[in-house]
């Protein structure tokens, strides 16, 4: 972040400045507009703590007075109900994805940014051809190809096609564009080939665009629901989002037990989200979608 | 030198020196060998998992292919599955299904986003506040957000926050989702999708935001531009035309693939059923009739492809790149 803090010029121009009212009025605006963003968390959080007569009660509850903690442990002692199964799916088929994409992805960028091989730049149209096709699209021949692989309910088949993300490389050599090329070179003359500066002196020095594109590719990946659908087949294989789907459309659960489910699901994420979305906001800025 | 002028460009730069071309032609190999020990695991998998997939379904769009991926030459049907695609109102049906939801959602999230962009951009107090609230929803699946929807808010029932506040109103139940007349159900669809998205571009107006160099509005200020409407039309909005074009790319290509809420909240009702949902049920049903849906999903791969050059010319994307 290279912008200067200083104000210099004339005042009157710069966005935030108007009359005192203005300024008070923008802020109430958008403290309303805040509490309508948290209506649903707040609702997930009712419900997970309530009983079902207390949700279904016809006048409405703030909060339930004696909040229904059982909630949780009812949920993961149900032998009926593939809970911590599923969501120890969920964080291995994450986590493994989002390494995976990271290792891959950097590592495919820097190439097609960096080294001068003849032919990178057909390489790198055919990459950006995938971006046409959106993913989704591909689900049929996709499910095909791994289901005549014999990966269906498998880890392989949940986590595997879902390393090669185009978009991912698109931006990972986008933002190795913009990587100052004087700290390479140092690297260079001091020996290390383009292998050992990508490890030792590209990678260390770009944490918060990494972060950022982690952060997406872990939201991504716990949030997915058609592909794990498609190749999770049995409820042993179901990841969180499979299951919640089941319990939704199939009710086998009760009304608050459901909402205790979906409360653990999103949890993980939204403390991701709020211990990192500093640095996706950074690498956001850093990928080259700036204009 | 028969060489073209990329390479003669890239070879000095590849650090291997230009003395011969027997050291050059070394260098070089040495160069398309470092090349593709980082990108070739990368591309590898996409050539397995993008490339050959798709060319393998453009072989099978053209058979008879239920329950098998390898059909035998005697299945051979050529175009029956694209006519029956075609000829398919479910199908058509589906595809106007996607067109309603983006003529919502496109405009919408991007309002929406930009809106929400400059006002934090103008606002002092609590602006970090702010934008984490408004950026935790993308957090939130699509799969718990339909849960939320389906279940508490829009649950057509007394007891359901919207039927709630219409109480106070004085205003009768409505059955959000499951009466097709009038499309409430479009309210609930919209809503969910847009809750969702909205902070993740607004994300990325914040960012290309900050990126306009500030004596363009100086330099307005002192020609005598108003701040307010005058300068976002003539500076702001133009400056920010890369990022708009992209914007609206990427939630276009998101709408395309619209499933989770769709199949959660409506379930596989001809009213809403997008195309993702059609071919979900009709590829990988009962029957896996997979040439059919090959055929469906080249048909849908087409029109994203024409409807996203179109978009890119009429925006004219890559005019400017940078």
């Amino acid at each position: 972040m290279a912008r200067s803090k200083q104000r210099t010029g004339p005042v009157g121009y710069r966005p935030g400045i108007g009359t005192k009212g203005s300024r008070v009025l923008l802020v109430v605006f958008l403290s309303v507009l805040a509490l309508v963003f948290l209506i649903p968390f707040y609702l997930i959080l009712r419900n997970a703590l309530a009983t079902d007569a207390e949700i279904t009660a016809p006048d409405w509850m703030w909060f339930s007075p004696a909040p229904a903690w059982d909630n949780f442990t009812k949920l993961f002692s149900d032998p009926a109900v593939p809970m911590a199964r599923s969501l120890l799916n969920s964080a291995i088929v994450a986590v493994l994805t989002t390494v995976g994409t990271l290792f891959l992805c950097t590592t495919a960028g820097y190439g097609l940014a960096r080294i001068p091989y003849r032919h990178a730049n057909k390489v790198f149209y055919a990459v950006l051809a995938t971006l046409m096709i959106p993913g989704a699209i591909t689900f049929v021949p996709s499910f095909v190809m791994v289901s005549s692989l014999g990966w269906l309910s498998d880890y392989r088949g949940l986590i595997i096609p879902g390393l090669f993300s185009g978009f991912a490389a698109f931006l990972c050599r986008q933002y190795f564009l913009s990587f100052p090329r004087e700290l390479e070179e140092a690297a260079r003359v001091d020996g290390l080939g383009y292998w050992g500066a990508f490890w030792r002196i590209v990678i260390p020095n770009s944490g918060s665009f990494l972060a950022a594109v982690a952060v997406i590719t872990f939201v991504g990946a716990w949030n997915s629901f058609l592909w794990p659908l498609v190749i999770g087949r049995s409820p042993d294989s179901w990841t969180v989002q499979v299951a919640l789907s089941t319990f939704l459309t199939a009710q086998t659960i009760s009304i608050s037990q459901l909402f205790m489910a979906a409360l653990v699901a999103i949890t993980p994420l939204v403390f991701v989200f709020l211990f990192l979305q500093r640095f996706l906001v950074q690498g956001v800025a850093q990928t080259g979608l700036k204009g | 030198m028969a060489v073209s002028a990329e390479t003669a460009a890239s070879t000095p730069a590849a650090g291997t020196g230009d003395r011969n071309p027997r050291a050059r032609r070394a260098g070089r190999r040495r160069t398309a060998l470092t090349f593709w020990l980082f990108v070739g695991p990368f591309f590898a998998g996409l050539l397995v998992f993008t490339f050959i997939p798709v060319v393998w379904s453009a072989y099978l769009s053209f058979f008879d292919a239920r329950n098998t991926v390898a059909p035998l030459p005697e299945d051979f049907v050529g175009f029956d599955n694209y006519v029956h695609m075609l000829q398919d109102g479910a199908f058509r049906d589906a595809l106007i299904t996607f067109t309603i939801f983006a003529a919502f959602i496109v405009p919408l999230t991007f309002a929406c986003s930009l809106g929400l962009a400059l006002l934090l951009n103008k606002v002092r107090l609590a602006r970090a506040f702010f934008r984490s609230v408004f950026f935790l929803p993308f957090a939130c699946s699509y799969v718990v957000a339909a849960l939320v929807w389906k279940m508490s808010i829009f649950n057509g029932v007394r007891y359901g926050l919207a039927n709630s506040i219409l109480d106070l109103f004085g205003i009768e139940d409505i059955a959000w989702l499951f009466d097709p007349s009038p499309p409430w159900y479009w309210l609930v669809i919209v809503s969910l999708r847009l809750w969702i998205q909205c902070g993740f571009y607004m994300i990325l107006f914040i960012a290309a935001l900050q990126q306009i160099p500030e004596h363009l509005y100086e330099a307005a200020y002192v020609d005598g531009a108003k701040p307010g409407w005058q300068t976002f039309w003539h500076i702001t909005l133009p400056q920010l035309r890369a990022t708009s074009v992209a914007v609206v790319m990427l939630i276009l290509i998101a709408a395309y693939q619209a499933f989770d809420e769709f199949v959660l909240l409506i379930g596989n009702q001809a009213y809403a059923r997008p195309p993702l949902v059609y071919l979900y049920y009709n590829t990988l049903g009962m029957v896996q009739d997979l040439g059919r849906g090959s055929a469906g999903s080249l048909i849908l791969a087409l029109i994203i492809a024409i409807v996203t050059v179109l978009q890119g010319k009429f925006f004219g994307f890559g005019n400017k790149e940078s």
